[in-house]
């Protein structure tokens, strides 16, 4: 049997969002079965947070992947990984809402606006937010394609308010956020130098598709 | 000593584990240690066996002093020895449980100096032979909001500084833990200034609530615990309980303490449990309870009001 095109991108992204969804498995059979070690709500929090952050910088790194290793499907992969860094970035929101703030609105928004790390962390979360509806291929249509690459701009924004978010709240190990903000400025790097490479007229032009 | 009933507490006193039914625990464990070795692993399990031999001659007729008792529910074991802050070993909570393998808490000598009239040098085994070692059920709050109840095994600090004889120039007692990079494979990289120094204003000191622990749960401590000699101060954020201590030093100047030097308007000297005063980066007010899911309250002093005196006529929020 010969599948089309269609059919075989509807099985790649498939699979990468069932692998997407296995944390998210192991972390309430972890919580179920009481293995999430001496302090669940941190493991929850840090793997949810982790994983909104690191998919995040993958989704980013679709376009200058298409250019370096001119596999031109990878751009085919951002949305959904986009919005699989939205869906662990609420998650993420939700564990600190119900088990740090207890569901108290008031108290959270009182936590957002006095402590700069969560100010930040808020922030990206919220800029995710318009990212995430004009996803659907009938907003982007309607934005129109220069209007909705406007907007989207935005997410280098969430990404330095996601790794900020990260870098104020260590103590003194600053390795890990280290390591995300480089990765971040190496993609940032990367489009950088194949904008100044290209002329000037074509800059505007999509990337084939 | 006296110390109050405390109405904030959330256990029943059948939630308290008695003290027969953890300590039933070493003799499964010493059991398994000598059933190792008639399997012939002898040499891997030998230093186990003796350790076991040292802590059970030397904790066998410890008492536990009761007059410490809180309602509250012990840490389970398991939490306590594999949550830790130990940067030595690593940043992670597993860390310290995970890549403590290479420590050796034995043989260990500790050094006693500065402005008092007996310093001393000495093996650890000849410091503790003297000292009357009891079991006292503490609450322990760290700085980053969770919070633990541990059984210790230890002597108040305040018997080995009057041995000591500190002179009148003595103001302070400072700390030092050790350094090995080899032992302590943290220490590679510097997170901290190595080594790590805490320090206490005398009177901290000589307050009986201060402990010099060597035991937790009935056994010898453990590794990531800060073996084989640590600091228990509970009313005092975590960070001040010094682990694997190799020097005690009586200075006539405020000592420099670790996260003081890494972050001056973070981490004060005092760093007293307040839930009034909050890290500049995070609340103060609760704690997570390990074991628990929710937050609950933190109590000034982590619920040690007796130590209030040594604090009055300061203003807290600026000697945080």
């Amino acid at each position: 049997m010969r599948l089309s095109i269609k059919q075989k991108l509807l099985i790649t992204k498939s699979s990468l969002f069932v692998g997407l969804m296995i944390p998210l498995c192991t972390l309430v059979v972890g919580f179920i079965t009481s293995d999430l070690g001496a302090n669940p709500v941190e493991k929850m929090t840090h793997v949810t947070g982790d994983l909104a952050l690191r998919i995040l910088l993958l989704s980013l790194a679709m376009t200058p992947l298409q250019h370096l290793l001119r596999w031109r499907k990878a751009i085919l992969y951002r949305r959904l990984l986009g919005l699989m860094a939205f869906f662990y970035a609420i998650l993420h929101f939700i564990v600190y809402l119900v088990f740090d703030q207890e569901l108290s609105f008031l108290e959270t928004f009182a936590d957002v606006k006095k402590r700069p790390y969560i100010t930040a962390g808020f922030a990206a979360l919220i800029l995710m937010v318009p990212l995430a509806i004009t996803s659907t291929d009938r907003l982007i249509k309607r934005m129109g394609i220069k209007n909705w690459q406007r907007l989207h701009k935005s997410v280098y924004l969430v990404a330095v308010l996601a790794i900020t978010h990260f870098w104020w709240l260590v103590k003194a190990d600053t390795k890990e956020p280290l390591i995300y903000a480089l990765i971040f400025v190496t993609l940032m790097l990367l489009r950088l130098a194949r904008l100044r490479g290209r002329p000037f007229m074509k800059r505007a032009k999509m990337p084939p598709q | 000593m006296l110390l109050k009933t405390r109405d904030t507490s959330h256990a029943t006193e059948q939630e308290v584990t008695p003290k027969e039914l953890y300590l039933s625990r070493r003799e499964i464990m010493a059991g398994l240690a000598q059933s190792a070795i008639v399997a012939g692993t002898a040499s891997l399990t030998l230093p186990l066996m003796t350790d076991h031999a040292y802590a059970a001659k030397t904790f066998d007729r410890v008492g536990h002093n009761a007059a410490f008792d809180i309602k509250e529910k012990l840490t389970p074991l398991k939490d306590v020895t594999s949550y830790n802050n130990f940067y030595e070993f690593g940043t992670d909570k597993e860390d310290p449980s995970r890549l403590s393998a290479a420590f050796r808490p034995k043989p260990w000598k500790l050094v006693i100096d500065g402005e008092c009239e007996k310093p001393a040098s000495l093996e650890l085994e000849d410091f503790i032979k003297p000292q009357k070692l009891e079991e006292r059920i503490y609450r322990l709050r760290c700085v980053e909001a969770w919070s633990m109840v541990i059984p210790w095994i230890g002597f108040p600090l305040a018997d080995v500084i009057k041995a000591a004889k500190p002179n009148s120039r003595a103001k302070y007692v400072a700390f030092t833990t050790l350094q090995n990079p080899e032992q302590m494979p943290g220490q590679k990289r510097p997170i901290l200034d190595w080594p790590y120094r805490e320090g206490l204003r005398l009177d901290e000191a000589l307050h009986p609530l201060t402990l010099l622990a060597v035991g937790l749960y009935g056994e010898l401590l453990p590794s990531q615990n800060g073996a084989p000699l640590r600091l228990v101060v509970p009313w005092k954020y975590g960070f001040k309980s010094i682990k694997s201590i190799v020097k005690i030093t009586f200075t006539s100047s405020q000592p420099q303490t670790s996260w003081n030097m890494m972050a001056p308007e973070e981490y004060g000297f005092y760093s007293n449990v307040n839930p009034k005063v909050d890290h500049p980066r995070w609340s103060q007010a609760k704690e997570r309870r390990i074991g628990e899911l929710f937050k609950r309250e933190t109590l000034m002093f982590n619920g040690y009001d007796q130590v209030a005196s040594l604090y009055q006529g300061m203003n807290l929020k600026k000697d945080y």
